[in-house]
């Protein structure tokens, strides 16, 4: 079951914080108020990021590593901290699989390797792996700078085998944290909304687990795994998918490649969009079925990033014409034929947890008495746990082991060429989120729109001053955009939001290379060249309104 | 997805044992005697605490469970056998047989003292709670005179340490100055500010850590101010509201309701106040959604939550300006 490992409240007594590829002073900010208690505790943060964020400004150490080299710097963790002995042998002898191998297929990343590939130097990485290693107690966190690569789980994985090297997993204080980019990602997933699973995270293509639902459901399921939303795309292209239902998601603005994902999106022959404001995506819909403001206006549940499922409640009715989520799908299913009566959102949640073991002790009145509480909650006498895999140091090991995977670096799928020099990295700012849907419509103090932020020096040599407008070309679009100028960056390293798609849309550059296994799009990645435009914006946006042909 | 562990993702994991945090470090219990009967508490907590687990309501204005506590209020002063001064109750640690009042004439006097020279001076309107105690108390401010006449804009700002005149006595001195309206999320009314240092904890290290504002000026002058007193546009200040979230006197207020109230229309009768989670990232935060007459007007979390403790970033603060402007 994928979730974070450990609780907020774990990370203000741990010893040693590795936030890699997050900016959570920004894009996380509550969570890192929890961070910011943990070093007012006494613990030591390092700060893995190409850019030097806002988090990064509070870590003991600053790692710049170049973008996509994750791999080769976790690798090179490893083989340090087995080269200086500082394994937790105990640990991996006892509840771990494939350390042999694990232990020969590092031994290639030596520190010297690392600090070639990555840009970091080597005595700074050995400097993290040593603390990381020794400590007590250790949180490694991330977010999308692991997960937006088109070798994701491969980065995924690299960091794992370091909590596994060094036991920092299954103890209070000490565990791996994804950090979910959006409020119900987790919950999204463990109720189902994966291309494998049935609701409670469970496996749509274990036999029995299948049978179980198709007994309370009364129907049957297809027994394969689906599609992912990249997946989705590319059987478009296919002509395999030629009818789309999109519920509270505006890909024709956020899939990497934009220009081609709205193609493709314009192409079907039936896109319906279900969504509580006319986004990019509902404006080329056929149907467009308006929806409540699930957070404000609806009953239900969500799930965060330390796995606690939390209420929603209807603070105010939806506008007129406008109906909640659940009672739209039911309308639906009446309509094609199947009366599924009107059940509540407790209801169905009830349903929920007559079916998903790791739900079952959940109930409304607990939820609201507990303020929530934290999966796995096998029944209503559990107080649901602060932390995941403890079952790893029980003796002996309950369940299997888990395994260590040898995955190897292998650099972004969009490499520098002289045509298209600078690497263009992508995120969100404080104030703003996503495609800006939502946040677009309140009046923030600190919004400037979108930039494309470059390192002083690349500005120097291009020519380009602060506020002046260029244009980035990639292979697969360009736009124009104002420069800022940061420190934080490298020379050769740009940065843009994807916030402001109606006045710079950042995904026409992007590269829709994906990971193989999560289906997640490189947005982290992209080759670009940058041209000072040296006339008025007009003509310029005259001349990118036709299609550049590079 | 992480993709960890289990080798087979098809297969469920077991049940393992319920993880436990590890117990909090045992400490000894103190007794001490307040108000006439015994009470204990464990070795560090506060006379204020120990206070109310007797469930005598001690009245706070600094003060609140999620900060520091910084001792300028005085409200909450107790008396403690064979201390020659009063005893702020907020931060005091007990100590064993400490033998304390909460209610006597000296604190009584003190409290109402504390009241009576802040009401003479701050425009304690909107603050409900203020305006409790100060009947508690019989407080009467007016005996000091008619209030003088309020600074102009940027005058109190503008004052430095020394440069004064002598007070001629005739009429109460005050804080009262224009209320500063520089961006559209919140607006600061200095003039209902009693200098409690909330906002600067939140601001700081109790919360925030963005420091974006801190105390300047000293004694009637003292006042809370950006750095060099430049509009919050152009300081460090990153909207997270979290200041206004604690200020018990509503000298810091949402545009929203600051806009409502000069307008008229600000109802708390007509309010609705309900828990759910913000729409945005990942971490789960309790919003506390203010409605009138089906619009949002504003957005607080609660104080006794694991994941905000109170306070939010300026997206689940004010980013839900798009419920309202729907049709």
């Amino acid at each position: 079951m994928g979730g974070g490992t450990s609780s907020y409240r774990e990370i203000e007594e741990t010893d040693v914080i590795l936030l890699w590829g997050s900016n959570a002073r920004e894009t996380h900010p509550i969570f890192f108020h929890h961070v910011l208690k943990g070093l007012h505790n006494g613990a030591r943060m390092y700060a893995v990021d190409p850019r030097k964020t806002s988090s990064a400004h509070w870590a003991a150490r600053h790692l710049p590593l170049h973008v996509g080299t994750d791999v080769a710097l976790a690798n090179a963790v490893a083989r340090e901290i087995l080269a200086a002995g500082l394994e937790n042998r105990d640990f991996i002898a006892h509840a771990t699989s494939g350390f042999e191998d694990f232990a020969r297929h590092v031994q290639p990343y030596t520190l010297d390797y690392a600090a070639e590939v990555t840009g970091v130097p080597a005595e700074v990485i050995r400097e993290m792996a040593h603390a990381y290693a020794r400590a007590d107690r250790a949180q490694l966190c991330w977010t999308l700078g692991i997960t937006e690569h088109h070798n994701a789980v491969d980065n995924v994985r690299s960091l794992i085998n370091l909590s596994l090297l060094t036991g920092h997993v299954g103890r209070w204080g000490s565990g791996v944290c994804p950090l979910r980019g959006q409020n119900n990602v987790q919950g999204g997933g463990d109720m189902g909304a994966l291309p494998d699973r049935l609701p409670g995270v469970q496996h749509v293509e274990n036999d029995e687990l299948r049978a179980k639902f198709e007994q309370a459901w009364g129907c049957t399921i297809p027994p394969k795994k689906g599609w992912h939303l990249s997946g989705m795309f590319e059987a478009m292209e296919r002509g395999d998918l030629t009818a789309l239902y999109v519920i509270g998601e505006n890909p024709a603005n956020s899939e990497a490649d934009q220009h081609h994902a709205i193609h493709l999106l314009e192409n079907l022959e039936i896109l319906v969009v279900q969504d509580m404001l006319l986004t990019a995506t509902a404006e080329l819909a056929d149907v467009v079925l308006p929806a409540a403001a699930g957070w404000c206006e609806s009953e239900g549940t969500v799930t965060n990033s330390e796995r606690r499922v939390q209420r929603v409640r209807r603070a105010l009715p939806p506008p007129a014409g406008v109906r909640d989520d659940i009672e739209i799908l039911l309308e639906l299913a009446r309509r094609m034929g199947k009366d599924l009566g009107n059940p509540t959102a407790e209801e169905l949640w009830n349903e929920l947890r007559s079916l998903s073991p790791v739900h079952a002790g959940m109930s409304y009145a607990r939820l609201e008495e507990l303020n929530g509480i934290q999966w796995p909650c096998y029944d209503e006498s559990h107080p649901g746990e602060s932390y995941l895999h403890g079952r790893l140091w029980e003796r002996p090991v309950l369940g299997p082991r888990a395994p260590f995977a040898c995955v190897d670096h292998r650099l972004p799928f969009e490499e520098l060429s002289p045509e298209f020099p600078i690497r263009l990295t992508t995120g969100r700012r404080l104030d703003s989120y996503n495609t800006g849907v939502q946040t677009g419509h309140f009046a923030s103090p600190l919004r400037r729109g979108e930039t494309i932020d470059l390192h002083p020096a690349d500005a120097r040599r291009l020519g380009v001053a602060e506020g002046e407008t260029v244009r980035i070309v990639s292979a697969r679009g360009a736009v124009l955009a104002p420069v800022l100028l940061d420190e934080g960056l490298r020379p050769g390293l740009a940065f843009m939001t994807f916030h402001f798609p109606d006045q710079v849309a950042t995904n026409e550059l992007t590269v829709d290379a994906k990971d193989p296994q999560s289906g997640t799009s490189e947005f982290k990645a992209a080759a670009v060249r940058i041209e000072p435009v040296g006339r008025s914006l007009v003509t310029a946006e005259a001349e990118v309104a036709a299609p550049v042909s590079v | 997805m992480t993709g960890e562990s289990a080798p087979d993702l098809k297969i469920p994991v077991p049940r393992g044992p319920v993880p436990v945090a590890p117990p909090p470090r045992p400490r000894n219990t103190v007794e001490l005697t307040i108000d006439g009967r015994s009470v204990a508490v464990p070795e560090g907590a506060t006379l204020l605490e120990a206070a109310r687990q007797l469930g005598i309501d001690t009245p706070t204005l600094c003060y609140l469970e999620n900060l520091t506590p910084v001792n300028v209020c005085r409200i909450c002063v107790v008396e403690v056998e064979n201390s020659r001064t009063l005893v702020p109750a907020c931060s005091r640690k007990v100590e064993p047989g400490m033998v304390v009042k909460t209610d006597s004439e000296r604190v009584r006097l003190s409290r109402r003292m504390v009241l009576e020279l802040l009401a003479s001076s701050v425009d304690v309107s909107t603050a409900p709670q203020f305006q409790d105690y100060m009947a508690r108390y019989g407080a009467t401010p007016e005996r000091f005179g008619p209030p003088a006449p309020p600074a102009a804009a940027g005058e109190r700002d503008a004052a430095r340490p020394g440069h004064h005149h002598a007070p001629h006595g005739a009429d109460a001195a005050t804080v009262h100055q224009p209320v500063k309206v520089d961006n559209d999320l919140y607006v600061r009314d200095y003039s209902k500010c009693i200098v409690c240092y909330k906002c600067v904890e939140a601001c700081g290290t109790d919360a925030q850590n963005t420091f974006a504002i801190a105390v300047a000026g000293r004694g009637f002058d003292a006042r809370i101010s950006t750095e060099f007193d430049v509009p919050l546009t152009d300081s460090a200040c990153v909207y997270c509201g979290n200041c206004i979230g604690v200020c018990p006197t509503g000298a810091l207020m949402f545009k929203s309701e600051h806009d409502m109230r000069q307008a008229g229309t600000w109802d708390e009768t007509r309010q609705t106040a309900t828990d759910t989670i913000c729409a945005y990232c990942g971490v789960g935060c309790t919003l506390t959604v203010h409605v009138q007459d089906e619009k949002i007007v504003k957005v607080t979390s609660p104080l006794d939550h694991d994941v905000t403790h109170g306070h939010l970033c300026i997206k689940g603060r004010f980013g839900w300006e798009f419920v309202n402007q729907r049709e």
